[in-house]
């Protein structure tokens, strides 16, 4: 299999599925000359002429609000906001209009949308420009929210998302622009779904439950920790909402033990919820109390060193791991 | 006669009476939906539309039957005048499965999709960008259709107004855009809340088409939104038009009205009545008698008597309506119920 960036792999899903269905368009700020904030739409307009790849004014709920109403008059629209931090500007279409109107419409609305957003922290972009908010909308019922951590999984899973009747969150994980990864030729079909995690290595020792950037930085510790002895296993959710819950039942069920590893804010957040209901329906299983590396709990600084040390890095995985794993599985 | 002609629009005898006896329908109806509120029979919050009537029955009048209505929270006249049964509207108010969503939205979100009454949105302003999409989406597909979008005076306050105003004019989008200005919003008078007193310079800031219209006379409001909507279905873009109204009872039922004086209220009440304004066009044209008005008292009676004993009658949603229509493609992204063993 080729091997291609995170990137292009968003692009090609993208210019498949708007050769494959007339009523997909993208639209959003700078998606045609800029190419997108990071160049993920970069040369579409091209082929698909400006009529389906559309610059929108710098505005976000009328961005957000368009696609909707698009979407409720029968297309299939793709917004890019330039970062999830300015999603917050839209929030209020994204929480009131595209999550409920199905529902307090009786089931007549249909809002087949996605909203693809960058976010996260790492590149010194400061405070306000660093932040990821997926259990914000996660929290919200008659919301999708997706973070796919490999090129194969940003292609199949925005296929996924732009073939969906119901909105979806899409958030990439800045940093993860230019990673690359294996996926099919361009041309060669296939997709992931919206509401599965996966098992990016198996272990018998503890679970550790991530998605996103978190999930490379798990692996990394996971390599680290096998020559100790430990064996982690690896869980990419992937979709936060809806929740592959089973799957981090099963693995914390065999492992016995879990971390959960999040870029995000420890209260209230992703990680939280998750360790909830794993108390929930697997707290029998259960031989130590879980375990949760986050961001440190404060905005984020711009220095360098402020800012790697706000973020959870492999370190912070392994002291977690090693707190609950006992010295005897150690060999 | 021939002035006469001109003065009511062009419109014949047979429309001028049926609009008549929309407005009268919608008046009555929501008399009615205030009994059975004060009743219990009604819960929530509810917004009514009298005074108001002129506008939306004048202005959707000028539609056809494909075209949108998008409209905020006092939608009750806007859904009636589109057409959805008063049955339906009722059975909502009720919080029955009868109702057009099932019981589901309640009085701030009538919604049918077949008829083209694209919901009440009860965010102040949501409607003003969510038309935009609609819009955009009737222009991509070549569909001739355009939608009508309804906000009060305080959606103008909202950044929606000036992100989707802007968007629409740039893009020529097909939609009309309706301000009711009922001079408060909530309790809040526009003298208050507006920087300028009216929407002219406003329209002019997004090179929009500008009309400022007596929302309390059915004809005005109809020439000028005939206008507007010509305007938009022949690609020309959307028009600003701000109808000057009045709002009889209060904000909501639960509203006592203690922010404006009561002789302002009577005054619009005695001489600005929208349905007593145009029974004085009516009968000035000669076009109605008293026989017409009592057959025409009884017909909407009747309707309004149907729509409560319909909604009565209707049963409440069952409960598995509280986990249906969340999503369509995924019960597991509603809140996981996973089974405890």
């Amino acid at each position: 299999m080729r091997t291609i960036t995170y990137r292009d792999a968003l692009r090609e899903a993208m210019r498949e599925e708007m050769r494959r269905d007339e009523k997909v368009f993208i639209m959003g700020e700078d998606v045609v000359g800029y190419g997108g904030t990071y160049a993920v739409t970069k040369d579409l307009d091209k082929e698909f002429t400006e009529k389906r790849v559309i610059d929108t004014p710098l505005a976000e709920e009328v961005i957000v609000a368009t696609a909707i109403g698009a979407a409720m008059g029968g297309l299939r629209p793709i917004a890019e906001l330039m970062t999830m931090n300015f999603s917050l500007l839209a929030s209020d279409q994204i929480v009131n209009t595209a999550a409920k109107t199905r529902y307090m419409f009786g089931g007549q609305t249909k809002i087949p949308m996605v909203i693809r957003m960058p976010a996260g922290g790492g590149a010194q972009r400061g405070a306000q420009h660093s932040q990821t908010f997926e259990s914000w909308y996660a929290h919200v019922p008659g919301l999708k929210v997706v973070m796919p951590a490999t090129p194969y999984d940003a292609k199949g899973m925005l296929k996924s998302a732009v073939r969906d009747d119901d909105p979806v969150l899409f958030i990439e994980h800045e940093l993860l622009y230019g990673i690359k990864g294996e996926v099919p030729d361009e041309g060669v079909e296939y997709t992931v779904p919206l509401n599965r995690g996966e098992i990016r290595r198996e272990g018998r020792d503890v679970s550790l439950i991530t998605f996103s950037r978190m999930v490379h930085v798990c692996l990394q510790a996971a390599e680290e920790l096998a020559k100790e002895g430990i064996e982690a296993e690896v869980i990419d959710m992937r979709s936060i909402r809806p929740l592959d819950l089973d799957l981090a039942l099963d693995s914390v069920k065999k492992t016995n033990r879990a971390v959960i590893v999040e870029e995000g804010w420890k209260y209230y957040g992703t990680g939280q919820g998750i360790a909830a209901l794993m108390y929930e329906y697997a707290f029998d299983w259960m031989d130590a109390p879980i375990q949760h590396v986050t961001g440190v709990d404060v905005p984020m600084p711009y220095a360098k060193n402020l800012e790697r040390a706000a973020l959870p890095a492999r370190s912070d995985v392994l002291k977690a791991v090693r707190a609950i794993v006992p010295q005897k599985v150690r060999v | 006669m021939a002035i006469r002609q001109v003065a009511l629009a062009g419109l014949s005898r047979e429309q001028l009476l049926s609009m008549f006896e929309e407005m009268l329908l919608i008046r009555r109806f929501e008399e009615k939906a205030a009994e059975e509120y004060t009743l219990g029979k009604i819960g929530g919050f509810m917004h009514l539309y009298i005074g108001q009537e002129a506008l939306g029955v004048g202005a959707i009048a000028t539609l056809r039957k494909e075209d949108k209505v998008i409209s905020h929270y006092r939608e009750h006249g806007h859904a009636i005048s589109k057409g959805m049964p008063p049955r339906q509207v009722m059975a909502e108010l009720f919080g029955r499965i009868g109702g057009c969503s099932k019981g589901k939205g309640g009085s701030m979100h009538m919604h049918d999709e077949n008829i083209g009454m694209l919901g009440g949105y009860a965010i102040v302003g949501a409607q003003i960008v969510l038309a935009c999409g609609l819009a955009f989406a009737a222009k991509y597909q070549n569909q001739d259709h355009i939608i009508m979008c309804f906000f009060g005076d305080g959606a103008v306050d909202e950044g929606a107004f000036h992100e989707g105003l802007n968007l629409a004019s740039l893009w020529k989008l097909p939609v009309v855009y309706i301000c009711e200005n009922n001079q408060y919003s909530m309790g809040m008078s526009v003298q208050k809340a507006w920087a300028v007193p009216d929407l002219k310079n406003r329209a002019a800031a997004y090179a929009m088409p500008y009309e400022k219209v007596d929302g309390m006379d059915l004809i005005a409001v109809y020439e000028a939104c005939k206008r507007a909507v010509e305007r938009a279905r022949k690609g020309e873009g959307p028009t600003l038009l701000e109808c000057m109204t009045y709002r009889f009872r209060g904000h909501s039922m639960a509203d006592p009205v203690n922010y404006r004086p009561r002789d302002e209220a009577d005054r619009w009440k005695a001489s600005q009545d929208p349905i007593n304004l145009f029974l004085e066009k009516l009968r000035e044209a000669k076009l109605i008698q008293d026989d017409d008005l009592k057959a025409m008292e009884d017909r909407v009676d009747q309707i309004v008597q149907d729509a409560v004993e319909f909604a009565d009658a209707s049963p409440e949603p069952p409960l598995e309506e509280l986990y249906t229509d969340v999503m369509i493609g995924d019960a597991n992204a509603i809140a996981w119920r996973y089974p405890k063993n």
